[in-house]
């Protein structure tokens, strides 16, 4: 499980007081460290330091436009105007806001898209019975709905059996009983795949239901870090929970009472 | 930063609209050919009455029976294969000069900058007012017929691989970079069937191009094909061979429509999805 630098970033922009602790690091799947990421003027990332843990679901929160989606971008590879240092172990995954299908590709090719093997088929079935949907394979992306759309789009990373889940509001264009399923496939299918994933959302009580623990990004680094002790599987009425869901709601300046002004 | 719109020079028997959308349905199609028919049944009628001077333009059916002749004696046989051989050759040269180059600017930023602009102002030249040009360079042979249907392919055939390349959607690009595809896999599964439909508006554009200038180019001075032997009929005022030959031109300008249309629609199936939702 070796470690593998991105050749892209420069390490020499790290800083070094905030080098994880070694037993940490061993657990690691994605450290990162002094990520900048600057458009033009404007720096968007500000020297973010990161680590998900093997297994952990991270949800990371922002105002729109704090650099939620930039920064899962760096760490899925995807950014080359980046800098700082990161390492991931293992299998990654995307899974964007957009499903992302190629139109030109049948479900079951979509999902099987650069992967290779005997067992293939078998393979690309299974992921698509885990989402629901196994009787879709042959069809067209055009033909599924949004919501049938986005668990393919899921099926496809999951069936890399990835070790980090990178989700970029992946349930953010989808109508309210579309999500709230997806919420509840997503919790079932990480007890079964076992993945450590970063979510990025807006969306509070997404991010309470699911994940272990809440990053706050804020003016370009990482405010808060805080962890969910709520057990699962957990629902808003949850004791507890409605605190939490108040602390982040403050932590991103959304006003708790009707503003009267 | 270079500002291209990608359109292709229209021909006049192009019409591009979607996919055969809303197609009627199948009970109300004969009622297409109504006017068709009535249009040829009042051009024979008006023939026969004499209204039409048979000099200025002969009845179908003496048009028919010109074909007929020609086709029998082997004439119309030997000057179509002629004018075949003339498209084909000229659509392979200049189609294939247009994919290869189109790729190249599409594909590559030094390939833009490099090769689009010259292309772009060569675009501007109306090609068949090369002739003059032409006919210096090359003669009056068989390379100029040649040439001139491949000039005219190879700019519907450029455009449209150049505008095709740089439509595609960046994010299945990106997305397909996330499933492990290398460069070369992400140009056969994601670059060249996104480009796909764009390539075929560009063929169907340059089928219409190539037979227009192959008509200039056997008027022009020929020995051979399908524009000589209407050039000759006008001499002999064979009224009937030259309606033939426009006629022929016509037929041949919609098959090959046709089986263009037919290999887009079974390359591109999945679009039907696309249209149905």
């Amino acid at each position: 499980m070796a470690a593998r630098p991105r050749s892209e970033l420069n390490p020499a922009t790290t800083a070094p007081d905030v080098a994880p602790d070694l037993t940490a690091a061993d657990l690691a799947v994605v450290t990162a460290r002094g990520i900048t990421r600057a458009f033009g003027d404007t720096t968007v990332l500000d020297g973010v330091d990161l680590r998900i843990r093997r297994g952990e679901v991270v949800a990371l929160l922002g105002a729109s436009g704090s650099g939620k989606s930039t920064l899962l971008r760096v760490l899925a590879g995807l950014d080359s105007g980046a800098d700082g240092e990161v390492r991931t172990s293992g299998r990654t995954a995307v899974v964007f806001q957009e499903h992302r299908l190629l139109p030109w590709k049948r479900v079951a090719d979509n999902i099987a898209l650069g992967l290779r093997g005997p067992d293939l088929a078998r393979r690309t079935s299974a992921a698509l019975a885990g989402v629901g949907l196994a009787d879709r394979g042959r069809a067209w992306p055009a033909e599924l709905s949004g919501g049938q759309a986005q668990r393919v789009a899921l099926a496809r990373a999951l069936v890399r059996e990835p070790d980090i889940l990178l989700l970029d509001e992946p349930f953010a264009a989808l109508d309210a009983l579309n999500r709230l399923r997806m919420q509840a496939l997503f919790f079932r299918l990480r007890g079964e795949h076992d993945f450590a994933a970063l979510l990025v959302t807006h969306d509070v009580n997404e991010a309470l239901l699911l994940a272990d623990r809440l990053l706050v990004l804020e003016d370009g680094r990482i405010a808060e870090d805080t962890p969910v002790p709520l057990p699962h599987p957990r629902t808003q009425d949850d004791p507890g929970f409605g605190a939490l869901r108040r602390h982040l709601l403050t932590r991103l300046r959304v006003p708790l009472v009707p503003d009267r002004s | 930063m270079t500002a291209t719109p990608v359109r292709a020079p229209r021909t006049g028997r192009e019409r591009t609209r979607p996919q055969q959308r809303s197609r009627p349905a199948r009970a109300t199609r004969w009622r297409r050919i109504i006017t068709p028919l009535l249009v040829v049944v009042l051009w024979e009628g008006a023939s026969r009455a004499g209204i039409l001077p048979p000099d200025k333009l002969s009845a179908p059916s003496d048009v028919l029976a010109a074909g007929w002749r020609l086709a029998a004696d082997g004439t119309l046989w030997h000057n179509l294969l002629d004018s075949l051989v003339r498209a084909v050759i000229g659509l392979a040269i200049g189609g294939g000069l247009g994919l290869a180059l189109g790729s190249v600017a599409g594909l590559l930023r030094l390939g833009d900058d490099l090769v689009d602009p010259p292309v772009q102002m060569a675009r501007m030249l109306p090609h068949l007012g090369l002739v003059p040009l032409l006919l210096i360079w090359v003669g009056i042979g068989e390379p100029l017929k040649i040439s001139l249907v491949a000039l005219g392919a190879f700019f519907p055939v450029y455009l449209n691989t150049y505008g095709g390349i740089r439509g595609i959607d960046e994010r299945l690009v990106e997305a397909a970079r996330t499933c492990g595809l290398s460069a070369a896999a992400r140009l056969r599964h994601v670059v060249l069937p996104g480009a796909l439909p764009s390539l075929f508006l560009g063929l169907r554009l340059a089928f219409g191009a190539g037979w227009l200038s192959l008509v200039v180019g056997e008027q022009v001075n020929a020995d051979s094909g399908l524009g000589f032997m209407m050039m000759e009929a006008r001499e002999f005022a064979q009224t009937d061979v030259v309606v033939l030959g426009l006629l022929i031109y016509a037929l041949l300008g919609l098959l090959s429509d046709l089986a263009l249309r037919t290999a887009e629609g079974r390359a591109l199936a999945w679009r039907r999805g696309l249209e149905a939702s």
